[in-house]
């Protein structure tokens, strides 16, 4: 699974980083950095939730 | 087991019921019925970008229209829910009656509106895609005076808009500090500053005795006897849950559909979103909350409450999170603020316009405010969530510098 997040969207809202800390990071630079594009299978419904609860809907999961 | 499904209420909170039905394996028919005529959208750009029109209509789109028909949906558009009987499991439709099984409502609120004004060109609320293409139109054609009642976070967006499009900007607020109710008096004066820097006038502590104009809005009259001349006037005083359809229902409507704490109204009806009210076991008494976040969230969690028995289910019980974005500022709220809160900030400068504040009482972290400072924000917000003590939130603090 790949994780995909749309730049241009992105307003750094850090929703993603507080469901899933081990994929997502937003640094000081206000700026979302992704720790984890191939995350496992375990994560799959974690990252949902991340796609889920995006203000932007700057991500998605790919297979 | 359910045999059906039917969603009152096509926006964030029904779209996601669908979706979430869908993905924990529910088979039978859902039917989705909105009353707006446009498939599922995000309403969040309405006055911000789509406001300035620099967002097409197709970017509003929820999903795109393949994964929408893959979630093969009865989707009725266009179509208004006038009645529901509770106990016969009657829905109304449009004046036309059919039975339901599981039920989701998530009708959302509308928005409050001033007397007189009703028909009154120039006049508007921005609740829904037909209200902010009306309002952006509006800007496009060249008007030079805008007033805003109602300093509220939307009222605040539409303001940033208009005003850095070179439209002349007045908001006018009963209270005496804007968004004072939310943020209190403290950082509510924080938020002012930083609309008055970008040259909207803020008329505060006086609210509005009658607008102006006959077929036309020319102006507003203030309480304190003022009169403001404005060619445009945006009215965001709140909403009201949009229950009234389900008056003698059975259902129990105050401020909203009541629910117990599992989002559940009655055998096999649920409700989420904006209209739903329900004992967050986190909070005292009964809320209701009117953000984005927790329309996506209860819409899952309520869709979720259909599918489970009594035993399997679970209580909501989420901190509520909000955004809003002005000017190039981004404005975080999570958690619950009361107006006797202790306020500290905690990281950054309110005169620079960028830093977090804590907000506490008791020895307990009540509510975190943050300003173009969303890392330090979710870290607070993931203590709310633990139900942190005030020293453990310093202790966070103390490693951001």
């Amino acid at each position: 699974m790949r994780v995909i997040v749309d730049f241009d969207l992105c307003e750094s809202n850090a929703i993603c980083m507080q469901i899933a800390p081990n994929v997502f990071e937003v640094r000081d630079d206000d700026f979302l950095y992704v720790l984890e594009e191939n995350p496992g299978e375990d994560d799959r419904s974690t990252l949902q939730e991340a796609v889920q609860r995006c203000p932007k809907q700057a991500i998605s999961l790919e297979d | 087991m359910l045999d059906a499904v039917t969603i009152v209420g096509a926006s964030l909170a029904g779209f996601w019921a669908a979706e979430t039905l869908r993905r924990d394996g529910f088979d039978g028919p859902v039917v989705l019925i909105g009353e707006e005529p446009y498939a599922p959208y995000d309403r969040p750009p309405l006055s911000k970008k789509y406001l300035a029109g620099d967002l097409d209509d197709d970017r509003l789109d929820l999903v795109s229209a393949d994964r929408l028909a893959d979630l093969d949906l009865d989707l009725r558009l266009g179509c208004r829910a006038t009645g529901l009987e509770v106990t016969s499991r009657t829905l109304e439709v449009d004046g036309i009656a059919e039975p339901f099984d599981g039920l989701v409502l998530a009708t959302g609120a509308r928005c409050r509106t001033l007397p007189d004004t009703e028909g009154m060109a120039g006049v508007y609320t921005l609740r829904t895609r037909d209200d902010a293409a009306a309002i952006r139109d509006a800007l496009a054609a060249g008007v030079r005076r805008m007033a805003v009642v109602g300093a509220g976070f939307i009222g605040a967006e539409v303001a940033s808009t208009a005003v850095q499009r070179g439209v002349e900007v007045t908001m006018v607020e009963a209270l005496d500090t804007p968004f004072g109710r939310v943020l209190g008096t403290e950082m509510g004066a924080v938020v002012a500053d930083v609309h008055r820097s970008h040259g909207v006038e803020l008329r505060t502590g006086t609210g509005v005795d009658r607008v102006l104009g006959e077929d036309r809005v020319t102006g507003v009259r203030l309480a304190d006897g003022s009169t403001l001349d404005t060619d445009l006037l945006v009215v965001g005083i709140g909403v009201v849950p949009a229950t009234d359809w389900m008056e003698g229902s059975g259902l129990v409507l105050d401020d909203g559909v009541v629910c117990d704490a599992t989002c559940l109204a009655a055998d096999r009806v649920v409700a989420a979103g904006d209209v739903a009210r329900w004992p967050n076991p986190r909070y005292e008494g009964l809320m209701r909350v009117e953000h984005w976040d927790n329309a996506v969230q209860q819409g899952v969690h309520a869709a979720r409450r259909l599918l489970q028995t009594e035993e399997e289910a679970t209580s909501f019980a989420p901190v509520p999170w909000f955004w809003s974005d002005q000017y190039d500022r981004k404005v975080q709220l999570a958690g619950r603020t009361h107006p006797d809160d202790d306020v500290q900030v905690a990281v950054g400068s309110t005169a620079e316009h960028r830093f977090v504040a804590f907000y506490g009482r008791e020895g307990r972290l009540t509510a975190v405010l943050g300003m173009n400072r969303p890392r330090h924000v979710m870290q607070a917000r993931a203590l709310l969530e633990q139900d942190a003590s005030w020293d453990e939130a310093q202790a966070l603090a103390a490693d951001w510098d």
